[in-house]
C-alpha cells in the first residue's frame, strides 16, 4: 500500500510513536462498545458509535452539532490529525472515517491492522480514562455526496448505472442466514439487492488485519467488475462493514464516485415489495 | 501496561465457527468471541483467570449463538 500509506494509514509503530504528539489525537472506535475499557492504546480517546456517531432519535449519522461537540469534547481542532483504530479490523473506526470526510475534516487516517494488531504485537495498553483540553470545532456541510439513500440504490440495482457491491460475508447474501452469527436479526429478508456483487468486506485484509496491497486489492474488485469506471454503492447491513470498503474503494484504490449505503439491508430487507435476490 | 498471555484460537460452537481471543491486563483476564464470517465480536466476558473468562464468553456465546437461525436457499 505504499502509494497510499502516508495519507490515510498509520502503522501501529507510528502511533507508538506519535500518539500524544501535538496535533494528534488516537481515537478508538469498536463494535463492542466496551472493548475501549479493557485496555486501549494510551493516550485514546473512545467514541461509542451506537450513541456518539449517530442520530439516537431517528435513524440517520450523527448530526453536525452533535458531532462538533463531540469533537470539542475529545481537543479536537479542524487541524488535528484523527487517527482512527478498533476492533473487528476496524469496521466502526472506518465506520467514524466516513463521517468525518462527510463533515469535511481534512486529516483522518487509520491505524492499518487496528486492535488486534496492536493486541497481537504486545504494546502497551491504557485503561485511564484520558481527558482533553475543550475546543471548538467546526464541520463544513455535509458531502452527500459519499453517502448513497434508498431511491439512488433502486436506481441503481433497477438500471444498472452503478455498481453495488454487497460486503456482507456469503451467507448473508444468499439470505442463508439475516445476520451475523450470533447478533440480532435486524430484517424481514433474507438475500441480497439485485444486481449486487459479493465481495465480502473481509477480502480486504490480511490475516494480522492490515489492508492488503493496492494490487491485490484492484485486481480482487476487477475481477468482479469493480474498476472504479463507473459509480460505486457499496452496502452491508447496517453500514459500517460496507464503510471500511468504501474507504477501500475511495481512499486505498482511488475511485472518484463511491457512496455507502448506510441504510443498507436493515432497510432494504425491510421495504414492503422490495425485490430480492438469493 | 503490557498485555500478558495474549492468545487467539478457532474452533467450533453450536455449529459455527468462531475465534476467541483472550490477554491478561493487569490482575484481569479479557475474553472477546467473534464469529469467523463476518468475523463480528459478540461475546464477551472477563475473570480472574483465563478459564473463568473463556468459560463466561463461551457460555453467552453459545445462548447467542443457538437463536441464529439457517435458512434454506
Amino acid at each position: 500500500m505504499a502509494a497510499t500509506l502516508p495519507n490515510v494509514l498509520v502503522t501501529t509503530e507510528w502511533v507508538a510513536q506519535h500518539a500524544t504528539d501535538a496535533g494528534v489525537r488516537v481515537v478508538e472506535v469498536d463494535v463492542d462498545t466496551t472493548a475501549f475499557d479493557q485496555g486501549h492504546v494510551p493516550g485514546a480517546a473512545g467514541w461509542n458509535w451506537t450513541t456518539q456517531l449517530c442520530d439516537t432519535l431517528v435513524r440517520d449519522i450523527v448530526p453536525v452539532n452533535k458531532l462538533e461537540e463531540l469533537l470539542g469534547a475529545t481537543g479536537i481542532d479542524n487541524k488535528t490529525a484523527i487517527i482512527l483504530y478498533g476492533d473487528n479490523n476496524n469496521w466502526f473506526a472506518a465506520w467514524a472515517f466516513w463521517q468525518l470526510k462527510i463533515y469535511g475534516h481534512e486529516d483522518v487516517r487509520i491505524m492499518d491492522g487496528g486492535r488486534k494488531k496492536w493486541l497481537a504485537e504486545g504494546r502497551d495498553l491504557s485503561t485511564d480514562k484520558p481527558s482533553f483540553p475543550r475546543t471548538t470545532y467546526k464541520a463544513k456541510a455535509a458531502d452527500t455526496s459519499l453517502r448513497a439513500f434508498l431511491p439512488e440504490v433502486q436506481a441503481a440495482s433497477a438500471g444498472k448505472k452503478a455498481g453495488l457491491v454487497d460486503v456482507r460475508s456469503p451467507q448473508e447474501f444468499t439470505g442463508e442466514i439475516l445476520a451475523p452469527p450470533g447478533l440480532p436479526e435486524t430484517c424481514q429478508r433474507g438475500g441480497h439487492i439485485p444486481g449486487a456483487k459479493s465481495i465480502p468486506w473481509g477480502k480486504n485484509c490480511n490475516d494480522d488485519g492490515t489492508f492488503k496491497s493496492f494490487d491485490d486489492l484492484k485486481a480482487m474488485y476487477a475481477a468482479q467488475g469493480i474498476t472504479g469506471e463507473q459509480p460505486v454503492i457499496a452496502y452491508c447491513r447496517i453500514g459500517e462493514r460496507s464503510s471500511l470498503t468504501w474507504f477501500v474503494m475511495k481512499h486505498l484504490l482511488g475511485f472518484n464516485n463511491v457512496k455507502n449505503y448506510d441504510g443498507s439491508w436493515t432497510e432494504w430487507g425491510n421495504l414492503v415489495g422490495a425485490p430480492v435476490e438469493k | 501496561m503490557k498485555p500478558e498471555e495474549h492468545t487467539r484460537r478457532q474452533q467450533d460452537l453450536a455449529g459455527w465457527a468462531i475465534t476467541i481471543e483472550t490477554y491478561k491486563l493487569g490482575d484481569v483476564y479479557h475474553c472477546t468471541i467473534a464469529n469467523v464470517d463476518p468475523g463480528a465480536r459478540f461475546a464477551r466476558a472477563d475473570g480472574s483467570t483465563r478459564e473463568e473468562a473463556e468459560s463466561r464468553a463461551i457460555e453467552k456465546a453459545t445462548r447467542y449463538l443457538q437463536q441464529t437461525r439457517k435458512f434454506t436457499v
